[in-house]
């Protein structure tokens, strides 16, 4: 078991950085689309501080469904995904290892450059730090709740803007309280609530998401 | 009745365009996709009736063609 | 215990038990609403400080609770189809989708035109509201997701996991008014308090409420049917259903 598993890993992520074009990509879009507040509400500083952790969290939430689209494609179309399923290893820890990878590779980039988007925006250093745990906590849950839907829409050819329609309303309870968490650091407030919920969604996820994939993985092979 | 007169009913106490647009549109919802149901319902059914009657006249004119070679075979 | 159940599984089954149940749902259901409306709107008292514009209550409360025990069930039927392999219950929920769907939109627009003279605003963005149109986000998600997949076996499966994933939800929009101080009035019914509200204004509002729930049971039945149809097109009984039917406008 655990060689099929330590193989998935290294192997997700000689694969994913050797396509280097494709993980800078969603960081790109996630940059620009964070510019482009500023550029179309204007510059204000105080309006930025206003709407930052929510422009944050949204491009966030936005390019992570863009590079969640990799998560299992490239793997049904070559067939390889059918061979770890017939494996007879677990394809719940197989789904878990894929989406450990994908994490890694798409929130680290994410904390190296959320210096620079607190920057952009405005943020408080307190704000900053309330925004870093809403991330570390919250991404996760984007990861292992997002590869569910991408499971069941892996084999279908017009996938795309489906897996945005299905996800977004499943994701907005995290927005709405990562939020919350960032708004109060400005104000000083407490939001270890916010975060305990965030975190209490995110156990959840950890607990049932990996058993999800491996039934959406089996739906979508048939 | 709460409500002296018929204008008064329509009028509800000034609130009218709310409550009589709730009441609309929500009749109207309801109506349509229960009006929805039942007329997809029948067109299933014609719609089987149809590939049915389809099928018949395809088994049949196989058949008719199947004797007609029969024949034409054992006549020549 | 649920062995009584289990013949409905079969499609054919199933056809015949909608076809049994319908009157019994729409009927009856037509009756309630149309007597809870009009004791709502001619015979209930007035509120004394939202005046006549509180009769919208009872098709917007009405409407909010179904829209989320619409989706539960939806989800209890995902749940029965993933874990028993029952055609037959993925064909329920996706009957009932459609349906919950209509119902959400009903309870989103009467509360918008409630809330106009109530609070001033068309739309406002508290934690009830924006929940139930993240609910009809929902049902929207399944419906498509089902449209998705030619395979309708797999399609079933696919959206079944979709509607689990987002029953998540349901509690989060009912607990959503006390985690959050909003602009959105409490609960007015709940289990264990007396009702906040007069028995006047409370019995035309059950009434709307059973009336409701029938009619959203009735058309269910009536969708569940179509669904059956569809998926089992080529078999003998369906060819004598349709043959049945022929010239005979209260098609069975």
């Amino acid at each position: 078991m655990n060689t099929l598993i330590n193989g998935i890993f290294k192997r997700d992520m000689a694969l994913a950085f050797r396509q280097r074009s494709e993980l800078a990509q969603p960081l790109m879009f996630l940059l620009m689309v964070i510019t482009l507040f500023p550029l179309g509400i204007g510059p204000g500083p105080v309006t930025l501080q206003k709407i930052g952790p929510g422009v944050i969290w949204i491009a966030a939430i936005l390019s992570s469904l863009l590079a969640m689209e990799r998560l299992f494609r490239d793997d049904f179309w070559d067939g390889s995904l059918e061979q770890y399923m017939l494996s007879g290893q677990s394809v719940a820890a197989i789904a878990a290892v894929k989406v450990l990878v994908h994490w890694l590779v798409s929130f680290l980039p994410l904390a190296l450059f959320s210096p620079l988007l607190a920057l952009f925006l405005n943020l408080t250093v307190d704000m900053y730090i309330a925004l870093m745990l809403t991330l570390v906590l919250g991404t996760p849950l984007l990861s292992l709740v997002g590869a569910i839907a991408v499971g069941l829409t892996v084999g279908l050819q017009r996938g795309g803007v489906l897996l945005a329609l299905l996800l977004i309303p499943v994701f907005i309870p995290l927005l709405i309280f990562a939020t919350s968490a960032v708004d109060s650091a400005a104000l000083q407030l407490p939001y270890r609530a916010q975060l305990a919920i965030i975190g209490a969604m995110l156990m959840l996820a950890m607990a049932s998401a990996p058993f999800a994939i491996a039934y959406a993985l089996k739906v979508s092979q048939n | 009745m709460q409500f002296d007169s018929l204008q008064d009913f329509l009028a509800m106490g000034g609130y009218a365009l709310y409550v009589w647009l709730s009441f609309g549109v929500s009749l109207l919802a309801l109506l349509w996709v229960v009006v929805d149901s039942a007329s997809t319902h029948k067109k299933l059914l014609r719609n089987a009736r149809e590939e049915q009657a389809r099928q018949a006249r395809i088994a049949a004119a196989r058949k008719a063609q199947a004797l007609q070679s029969e024949s034409q075979q054992t006549g020549s | 215990m649920w062995k009584w159940l289990h013949p409905y599984a079969k499609p054919e089954r199933a056809y015949q038990l909608c076809v049994t149940l319908q009157p019994y749902f729409l009927w009856p259901g037509i009756l309630c609403l149309i007597a809870g409306s009009i004791w709502g709107l001619a015979f209930a008292p007035q509120d004394y400080q939202q005046g006549d514009s509180f009769r919208i209550i009872y098709i917007h409360v009405p409407s909010a609770i179904l829209s989320m025990s619409t989706y539960v069930a939806m989800a209890v039927a995902a749940l029965v189809g993933i874990v028993w392999q029952w055609r037959t219950a993925f064909m329920a929920m996706i009957a009932m989708a459609p349906v919950g769907a209509v119902v959400t939109f009903i309870a989103l627009f009467t509360g918008a035109a409630w809330g106009k003279p109530m609070w001033g605003t068309w739309w406002v963005w508290d934690a009830r509201l924006t929940s139930e149109l993240i609910l009809l986000f929902l049902y929207l998600g399944v419906i498509a997701l089902y449209g998705a997949f030619e395979d309708k076996q797999q399609a079933g499966k696919a959206a079944g996991v979709m509607a689990l994933v987002g029953v998540v939800n349901v509690p989060i929009i009912h607990y959503s008014v006390e985690w959050w101080n909003t602009l959105h009035q409490g609960a007015t019914i709940s289990k264990f308090d007396k009702p906040s509200i007069a028995p006047e204004m409370l019995w035309p509002l059950l009434i709307a409420l059973l009336g409701l729930a029938l009619f959203i049971a009735a058309v269910t039945v009536m969708r569940m049917k179509n669904e059956i149809i569809r998926r089992e097109y080529h078999r003998p009984w369906v060819k004598d259903l349709a043959a049945r039917a022929l010239g005979d406008d209260h098609a069975v």
